[in-house]
């Protein structure tokens, strides 16, 4: 689905990564780690075609990322559910519409029961006509998470989705998101916890990888 | 798709692509306030345009066919001349009727000058034969022969003083039509630069839209949208305004022989309600220009 080889990115003049290969298939589930600022949220950024890689290609649904046009990468983005680390909301819609946007962006008018239900699932059933900037984290990382899923996309990726959310919504959010690998659908997490990754390892087979001087390593038991 | 096309495509629909963005306020404001000045200053710029063209077309065609004879003779001989000249105009190739104005015309022309009750019989008044000509009428032969035959006659086919008055109506109406270009160019420029701002200001929620699969199209169509309506509804105003203003200017017609008032007539009134069309249109173009070269900015 998405295949980044021998990627080299870079700014400044410096390497953030070099030579890096990921390949997200259908059905995988991957972890990404590493120390802040190695470069994880630039390397999901690669993912959905927000960067374009100094050298290397990017390939995604089968299609070289340098051949696509503006509105064709619009097409792909559309296939990819990204949660943000900062979730990226428009701030003068309300949740619902926010967690529309995707379908409306797209065409699509949205079922309302399907709205309701999403909502109902990451728990803003009450929240739905709030402002984003009236919740609090955790329901904004919800919020932001519904809206990746709305489009039911064949890649999920998701900047530390349990960052500000407690032990008990981040456990739901990682079942919703197994139950959703599990239907064929590839994600790829990016995090600093540890214990997320634990806890992923007995619901899905999930490959954990590192970012470590550069280079992107398949993580061992030292987790 | 052709531009009428992409215009039907973007005010069809409504609720997807506008409720986006946010209404900016000042920039709303300032575009309905400007469309409608830039609007009302076009009404009386149409009208100028289109009062001059009428008069240069008028004094060109009516001035054009008519000439004078001046017999300007002792009393004892200005009627011998008078007839004199008649019979050399009667021959002449290219005046299809002569005749000399009776007393009462010539008290008609010097009325507004000289006042009413005017003692015609004390003054040394000319006789004045008034000529109607057609395109074979030959002035210089005609002065060569009144010359020899009639000495005290002097002709005036008025092009000494109709071609700069013509020239001049001309002048007043290639200002208007720049008048009109220019208005077209500030109200280009404000759009411009009133859809900068709001772009500007709305630049996260692009980049977001774009980050969940927005194509250009739609995100342009936001704000185009916003800001030809907000053009259309500044120009209907103004445009209104304008025309009330004109109809209530009072009427000049008749007036010492003054041309034409700055009325409109068929065409003028067609012209008059494209101005909103116009404004929107260049709002709209304006605006598409601005977004798609903000939008491409970003990835």
């Amino acid at each position: 689905m998405i295949t980044l080889s021998d990627i080299t990115y870079g700014y400044g003049g410096n390497d953030l990564f070099k030579g890096v290969d990921l390949e997200l298939t259908p059905g995988s589930f991957h972890f990404l780690t590493g120390p802040s600022g190695a470069g994880k949220t630039t390397l999901m950024r690669l993912c959905y075609l927000d960067l374009v890689p100094t050298f290397g290609a990017v390939s995604v649904f089968g299609r070289d990322a340098a051949t696509l046009d503006r509105d064709g990468i619009a097409l792909t983005r559309r296939r990819i559910g990204v949660v943000h680390q900062d979730c990226k909301f428009v701030d003068h819609l309300s949740i619902r519409d926010n967690v529309a946007l995707p379908l409306e962006v797209a065409g699509e008018p949205p079922a309302p029961e399907n709205l309701s239900e999403l909502l109902s699932w990451v728990g803003l059933s009450e929240r739905a006509d709030a402002r984003p900037s009236e919740l609090s984290g955790g329901e904004r990382q919800r919020a932001a998470l519904a809206r990746a899923l709305i489009m039911s996309p064949d890649v999920i990726l998701a900047d530390e989705p349990t960052g500000n959310v407690d032990w008990e919504m981040s456990q739901r959010l990682l079942t919703l998101l197994a139950e959703l690998n599990r239907l064929g659908k590839a994600v790829l997490i990016a995090t600093h916890d540890l214990n997320l990754i634990r806890t992923a390892k007995s619901m899905v087979s999930a490959r954990v990888l590192r970012i470590r001087d550069g280079s992107l390593q398949l993580a061992g038991a030292d987790l | 798709m052709n531009w009428f096309d992409l215009f039907l495509h973007i005010f069809a629909r409504r609720e997807q692509a506008e409720r986006v963005v946010p209404a900016t306020g000042i920039t709303a404001r300032l575009t309905v306030f400007a469309s409608g000045v830039m609007a009302f200053l076009a009404v009386f710029a149409l009208a100028l345009t289109l009062a001059t063209g009428q008069v240069s077309q008028r004094w060109a065609s009516e001035l054009a066919h008519t000439a004078t004879v001046r017999i300007s003779a002792p009393a004892g001989q200005s009627a011998i001349q008078g007839r004199a000249a008649l019979n050399i105009l009667e021959t002449t190739p290219g005046v299809v009727s002569a005749r000399i104005l009776d007393n009462q015309e010539l008290r008609d022309l010097l009325d507004p000058w000289l006042g009413p009750d005017l003692p015609l019989e004390d003054l040394a008044i000319p006789q004045i034969i008034e000529i109607v000509a057609d395109e074979d009428f030959d002035a210089r032969g005609l002065v060569l022969r009144l010359k020899a035959e009639a000495p005290g006659a002097v002709l005036d086919d008025h092009e000494r003083w109709r071609a700069p008055l013509i020239d001049a109506a001309s002048g007043i109406r290639w200002i208007g039509v720049l008048s009109l270009v220019l208005i077209g160019a500030v109200t280009m420029a404000m759009v411009t630069l009133a859809a900068t701002a709001a772009l500007a200001a709305n630049r996260q929620i692009i980049a977001v839209l774009r980050l969940i699969g927005a194509k250009d199209a739609f995100i342009v169509r936001a704000f185009v949208r916003r800001f030809t309506l907000r053009a259309l509804t500044g120009a209907i105003s103004g445009t209104a305004f304008g025309l009330t203003a004109l109809l209530l200017l009072p009427s000049v017609e008749g007036i010492a022989g003054f041309p034409s008032g700055l009325g409109f007539g068929a065409l003028g009134w067609v012209l008059a309600a494209l101005i909103p069309v116009f404004t929107a249109a260049v709002a709209f173009f304006a605006t598409r220009m601005t977004a798609m070269r903000t939008v491409r900015e970003l990835r």
